[in-house]
């Protein structure tokens, strides 16, 4: 059976991207194992959320503040992404 | 007894997630890929990195089409969730008129978009739509072929006239879920029409509720084929919703790079909304 995804067009960077989601997702399920029950809080924004929950927030937010940052300072996104790592420790510190 | 536990029993949903593969996971990483590159076909593509987030981004064309998008879901939940709840609060709770009213309440939801749409383009014509005819025959001038307000009119009213039945039918699972209890208790207390509404009725609809408001939302700021049908987008881009929009210019115009990157934002955007809504809700309701 020839195996042929040449129609999804794969690059490189979007590559990483997929795996670096990838790995946190394996990330979340061993810290689940390891530490089980979800870690569910109330955080600042005063109602419960689970490890999950706080990733989830993560990578939407962190999705947001790239597309801000390229709608209103421009094309290089590396302090978007420092920002974006900043929001997501504060997420999982205080949400 | 101790509890035996089996993690095998996790395989058993290994279907599901070859399905959520297939289905969402594989196209939506593919429109990621073509988000970030340019074709011409035949299955060359060439790197853009971020250009048309960016262009996106600047782009009058989307903004408009989204604020569009925005305010016909507002309108859309602002009719249909009083109304079904009204409708809803109205049909008999026993008897015959049970089966005919849920009939009558599902008939509009088994009707396909595309045909909806069409009946309503007839309906509102002012030469052969009956609708159209005798709106004018009042003094009217409606003519949602040529005036913007009387197209989003017609495209608000179709939706109505589609999905209110949904909210209708979610809410009556609610009402008639409520124990006669409640009701004997409220009137041993004396409690007026709007309290039993208030105190019994809204908190036991919560959930059914939330599901309303959360489907009603995501296809209405989805919708395509009924205005589409009706309309076109039109008159001139005045009924041109996101979906519309992106299939001119994903199909239309064949540019797929950036169709993918507002499929993308578009996604993000539902996303956002509809966490925004279930937490809301969900949350209200354990805090009561």
């Amino acid at each position: 059976m020839n195996l042929d995804f040449s129609w999804m067009a794969w690059t490189w960077p979007t590559a990483a991207f997929f795996t670096v989601i990838a790995l946190l997702l394996v990330g979340m399920g061993v810290w689940e194992y390891a530490s089980p029950g979800g870690n569910p809080r109330v955080g600042v924004l005063r109602f419960e959320t689970t490890r999950g929950d706080r990733l989830f927030v993560s990578l939407l937010g962190s999705a947001f503040i790239h597309l801000a940052w390229l709608g209103l300072v421009g094309p290089s996104l590396w302090w978007a992404l420092a920002l974006s790592v900043v929001y997501a420790v504060g997420v999982f510190r205080y949400v | 007894m101790e509890k035996t536990w089996n993690n095998r029993a996790w395989f058993l949903v290994l279907p599901v997630l070859v399905l959520v593969a297939f289905s969402a996971v594989i196209p939506l990483m593919t429109v990621v890929n073509y988000s970030v590159q340019d074709t011409f076909g035949n299955n060359v593509f060439f790197w853009a990195g971020t250009e048309w987030f960016e262009e996106l981004l600047h782009s009058n064309r989307f903004w408009e089409a989204m604020t569009r998008n925005l305010i016909f879901s507002f309108i859309i939940l602002a009719i249909e969730v009083p109304l079904g709840i009204f409708i809803a609060l109205n049909m008999p709770k026993k008897g015959w008129g049970v089966p005919v009213c849920l009939v009558l309440m599902a008939l509009p939801l088994l009707i396909p978009w595309n045909v909806v749409g069409t009946i309503w383009q007839v309906f509102g014509r002012n030469d052969i739509g009956l609708l159209g005819y005798y709106v004018n025959a009042l003094g009217i001038d409606y003519n949602y072929v040529q005036d913007p307000f009387d197209a989003w009119v017609t495209i608000i009213v179709m939706d109505v006239w589609h999905w209110t039945s949904l909210v209708v039918l979610l809410c009556y699972a609610g009402l008639v879920s409520i124990p006669d209890a409640f009701y004997q208790a409220a009137k041993i207390d004396g409690a007026s029409r709007w309290a039993v509404f208030r105190y019994i009725q809204l908190p036991k609809m919560q959930r059914v509720l939330l599901i309303a408001v959360l489907l009603r939302f995501m296809d209405s700021f989805m919708i395509y084929t009924e205005p589409f049908v009706v309309t076109g987008g039109g008159p001139g881009n005045s009924t041109t919703f996101l979906s519309i929009d992106l299939v001119k210019t994903a199909l239309g115009q064949f540019d797929l790079g950036p169709a993918a990157a507002m499929s993308l934002v578009y996604f993000l955007i539902i996303l956002l909304l509809s966490w925004v809504f279930y937490t809301v809700m969900t949350n209200y309701d354990a805090e009561r």
